[in-house]
């Protein structure tokens, strides 16, 4: 694989567009892993199924009627599996299957919602730090190393407490929590500002790498401003990485999110997997495992497909980063 | 070597102060009012303001003009963030709020329960997955290494908390192997040490894997092998040396996650750990002990990180003590 190196000399402020061909060369390389391929499908499904479950979500909730899962059937409560209710009933004779259903949702929430606070704190600070250099860097480069040094899972305790007392004490949050889940909101908070190190380490180290090469040089000459130079020009050469760092941190965050939720600090009032798993432990000691079954199995395929397909893309995407297996392969 | 060391040390001295203020800003100054987060939403206004005495939230946040003014220039000091500091250099946290025993205390005595259950966990989770992993990486491509890798992305997958559902479910209540709750003896450790030793294993032997597997492709293990070392020799003498300081990094840096134990494994078999504390505390939103848990957590890590300079230093001379 030597056609993927980037085409960095030949590469001006008129041909931004030329990265287009390395997204060309992998997707092809890609299409042609039968494993990557299947695992998009997956994902694909189970994009397919969270945005039918926020559609039911929000049909019902702009409508203010109580949505179907969680409609109590008392006298039909710990169900078995039957016709009606594929997965049986909870505690409380809501139908299993469909908090599955919208458990995909909420851990969907979750991945993307990470994404969005991590990944541009990443980003800029990995760009300002690694373009700039010197005092700045140091700066970005402390600034980091604290936040490296906090023990991941207690910081994402301490950022969830902080701010589950501003979303139900000050007006902004309760304004947030009109719109979004603010288990979902705080979970997502919690997981994203404690993540962003490991992205913005890559970036800086591209940005190092990119910042005196032609390209960089004929711009500037041009009379682009650092602005533009840093974010039309650098960034598309490194958004590579930003793709293969969504792909590989979403399994995670769902994870993570699971054992926030199991443990009460996460999710609450929505039905999240980690509630289930955690409802269902209970259950299982009774010698039903239907609950435990459906939330695992729905959990596993999605984090199995996402982590193969990780990888399966940064070997595509970024040659020098390929695993030995890839070289072997 | 003595210069380095002290270089270092003193390299840590601006990161713990910097996980200090970010833990302060997060706490004192992004966070609302914790007297009140704590006492929930019927507390009196008096309770309120007890607790705020208490925990010097009265005091202003950075530093206190007002009492210097009036009382003379060391009461300067008398800020919630010198107050922070203060508590930090002497270890000494206050109370817990939900137990009012001093925090202090209570993280000492989750030391041992923490780590009678973590340091198992990682000796033998390092060394099994070394060992797993040097084989995968010398039989790479067959259909024993294809396996492993398959293994350990399943392992990878399923949740933490289904190993420890099931685990307990199977072993200790259906089959009655081992006891299901507390921390009496020894017996009690053998079902979590194992739980968390096949959870984070897919994780460990595919990180070492590839570690391996990029000294597989070295000369010198050609070199080794056509001179006539044995399979035992190269692989454990030769490629486990080599990869010595991806090895390092891996474990050591994890040591400081030791004293956390395992949050999950402490809540569910009942050891009374520092992990089973901070969940404690986050369930009736004890703030001082989560804030000192975090902060002892982060000296922890820094020091950690320390060592594994210093690991580096004597495992690879071509790194130079500077």
């Amino acid at each position: 694989m030597t056609t993927a190196t980037l085409p960095e000399p030949v590469t001006t402020a008129a041909q931004t567009k030329a990265p287009a061909t390395l997204w060309q060369i992998a997707w092809r390389q890609l299409r042609r892993n039968r494993m990557a391929m299947f695992c998009l499908a997956i994902i694909v499904f189970y994009a397919g199924v969270a945005a039918y479950a926020e559609w039911i979500y929000w049909s019902y909730r702009l409508r203010q009627q109580p949505p179907p899962y969680k409609a109590v059937e008392f006298e039909n409560h710990f169900a078995n599996p039957s016709r009606q209710h594929l997965l049986g009933t909870d505690a409380l004779g809501r139908d299993v299957f469909l908090q599955v259903i919208q458990g995909t949702r909420v851990a969907f929430e979750v991945g993307i919602l990470t994404s969005v606070v991590a990944i541009p704190i990443a980003v800029v600070l990995g760009a300002v730090a690694g373009y700039f250099g010197r005092k700045v860097d140091d700066a970005i480069v402390y600034v980091y190393t604290v936040f490296d040094s906090v023990p991941y899972l207690l910081f994402i305790f301490a950022v969830i407490i902080v701010f589950r007392g501003l979303l139900a004490n000050t007006g902004g949050g309760q304004t947030l929590s009109r719109y979004f889940d603010p288990g979902v909101v705080a979970a997502a908070l919690g997981i994203g500002l404690t993540t962003w190190v490991g992205l913005c380490r890559l970036i800086r180290g591209e940005y190092i790498k990119h910042r005196d090469r032609q390209y960089v040089l004929a711009a500037r000459s041009l009379g682009a401003s650092s602005l533009s130079i840093m974010f039309r020009h650098i960034f598309p050469n490194v958004m590579h990485l930003v793709i293969i760092n969504f792909s590989l941190r979403f399994p995670g965050a769902i994870l993570t999110e699971v054992v926030l939720s199991y443990l009460g600090v996460g999710v609450a009032g929505e039905p999240s997997w980690g509630l289930l798993i955690s409802d269902a432990k209970i259950r299982l000691w009774q010698g039903h495992w239907y609950e435990l079954g459906g939330a695992t199995i729905a959990m596993f395929f999605i984090v199995l497909a996402f982590n193969l397909f990780g990888d399966a893309l940064r070997d595509a995407l970024d040659p020098k980063l390929r695993t030995a297996d890839a070289k072997a392969a | 070597m003595l210069a380095y060391i002290i270089r270092r040390v003193l390299y840590m001295l601006p990161v713990v102060f910097g996980v200090a203020l970010v833990t302060f800003v997060l706490f004192n100054v992004v966070g609302w009012d914790p007297a009140s987060q704590m006492l929930g939403r019927h507390a009196s206004k008096d309770e309120i303001e007890a607790l705020r005495t208490q925990l010097g939230l009265n005091l202003p946040k950075w530093v206190n003009w007002e009492a210097a003014r009036t009382q003379g220039w060391a009461h300067v000091f008398d800020s919630q963030w010198f107050m922070y500091c203060r508590q930090i250099l002497t270890l000494d946290f206050g109370r817990s709020f939900a137990s009012n025993q001093r925090i202090s205390t209570l993280m000492f005595n989750g030391i041992v329960p923490s780590l009678a259950l973590a340091v198992p966990i990682f000796f033998l989770e390092a060394i099994v997955a070394i060992v797993i992993a040097l084989f995968a990486a010398y039989y790479r491509n067959t259909w024993f290494d294809r396996c492993v890798v398959v293994l350990c992305v399943i392992g990878m997958s399923v949740s933490y908390l289904v190993y420890i559902l099931v685990g307990q479910y199977v072993f200790a209540y259906r089959l009655q192997w081992f006891p299901i709750w507390g921390f009496e003896s020894v017996r009690y450790l053998i079902l979590p040490v194992f739980v968390g030793l096949a959870s984070g294993l897919g994780g460990e032997v595919r990180f070492y894997r590839t570690v391996m597997l990029d000294e597989m492709y070295q000369d010198y293990v050609r070199t080794a092998f056509s001179k006539g070392a044995s399979r035992r020799v190269v692989l454990f003498k030769h490629v486990l040396k080599n990869a010595m300081i991806p090895v390092i990094t891996h474990t050591v840096i994890a040591i400081p996650y030791l004293y956390t134990g395992n949050l999950l494994l402490e809540t569910f078999f009942g050891i009374p750990g520092i992990g089973y504390l901070a969940v404690e505390a986050i369930n009736s939103n004890d703030i001082p002990v989560i804030k000192a848990t975090v902060m002892v957590g982060s000296i922890l890590y820094v020091f950690a990180s320390l060592v594994t300079d210093i690991c580096y230093a004597l495992v690879d001379p071509r790194i130079k003590l500077r």
